[in-house]
């Protein structure tokens, strides 16, 4: 299997599979304004995944799509991180986990647009256009979450706490990674942790949030290891295009 | 940075202007609710530009904006419907201009 296709699979299934995790707030938002917002941020990832999958389909030459790829792989064939998995939870949860995503994926986002790929290097800068709005958003909120009332602080301290251990998984690398980076396609990840604290630190420093020092979880989303809650995620998001093969709307 | 709300407990309102692309002027587009500046432009720009509709956003606390009363209607804009004069298309244009 390419290593170049098995990479465009975690950027593409990281974007998916949190933006179908965002997409079930649609019509739940707090407030109309932020349900608009929050829908919009699912689209642009959903929109991303289904160009990271578009080129890993031509570049595996298998003849399968993004669609193919999106709706026809089980479980155990995603490669996202476990962390867009997890269930949306509150809206502190929602927000906090779009915040550190977002701040890794712009330092990710940054490198891999200069790849000598030029497909992939487009997708990357369009990307990571979209995904500065979206830390923007979501740096806003856990900024107001944290110095809002007595009971957002707590929300948001606890959904940081509780999301702290998956971001170890930003940084993993494996031989793909190693392809990918000696290939000229992507940053080092272990290279992403020091912007990436910097970062997550003045934002939370802002929003009077401790920085959680809980070590990181033996997380394996890349190997196609998940936790419980993807089956039931992709069960939803699956269902119409595997009840109904080749329908065209 | 406690949200400051009004008396039906809700966020202020802020009034949306968006400028098309072109160099048109800013057009009222909308309210919005939101605690604070940045938030208003946040949702101001989800929930009025997501089709390409503005190059620039400005938004104003609806609290700022004195609107003419409708009682005011009458005194206020009657006086220029029967002032055609005040129309450029009043005046004839003078023989020999052939270029404005």
């Amino acid at each position: 299997m390419s290593g170049l296709f098995e990479y465009l699979l975690r950027l593409g299934d990281d974007r998916l599979i949190l933006g179908q995790r965002n997409a079930e707030w649609c019509g739940h938002g707090p407030i109309l304004e932020e349900d608009i917002a929050i829908a919009n941020i699912a689209l642009d990832q959903i929109g991303q995944a289904q160009l990271f999958l578009t080129l890993a389909g031509q570049v595996e030459g298998a003849g399968r799509d993004a669609d193919a790829l999106a709706y026809w792989r089980g479980e155990t064939e995603f490669r996202n991180l476990q962390l867009v998995e997890l269930p949306r939870g509150d809206f502190a949860f929602t927000m906090v986990r779009q915040f550190l995503f977002s701040a890794w994926s712009h330092f990710l986002l940054e490198g891999v647009a200069k790849s000598a790929h030029q497909d992939l290097a487009g997708i990357a800068a369009k990307a990571g256009k979209e995904n500065r709005y979206h830390l923007r958003h979501a740096s806003s909120w856990v900024v107001r979450l944290g110095g809002g009332t007595d009971e957002s602080h707590r929300r948001a301290q606890s959904a940081l706490d509780e999301l702290w251990p998956w971001t170890v998984e930003f940084f993993g690398e494996d031989d793909t990674d190693r392809a990918a980076v000696a290939a000229g396609h992507a940053p080092s990840p272990a290279g992403l942790k020091a912007p990436w604290n910097a970062m997550v630190a003045e934002v939370l420093g802002q929003a009077t949030l401790t920085v959680p020092t809980t070590p990181g979880r033996m997380v394996s989303g890349r190997q196609g290891r998940h936790t419980e809650y993807l089956g039931h995620l992709l069960a939803e998001m699956q269902i119409v295009a595997r009840s109904h093969p080749g329908a065209t709307w | 940075m406690t949200p400051e709300t009004n008396g039906a407990g809700q966020w202020p309102l802020w009034e949306v202007f968006t400028q098309p692309p072109g160099g048109k002027p800013h057009e009222h587009a909308g309210s919005v609710h939101a605690p604070d500046a940045e938030v208003a432009m946040q949702n101001a720009r989800d929930v009025y530009t997501r089709r390409g509709e503005a190059v620039s956003l400005w938004v104003v606390p609806s609290v700022a904006i004195v609107a003419s009363a409708p009682g005011d209607a009458g005194p206020f804009f009657d006086p220029g419907n029967d002032k055609p004069y005040r129309h450029p298309q009043f005046y004839k244009t003078p023989r020999g201009i052939k270029v404005f």
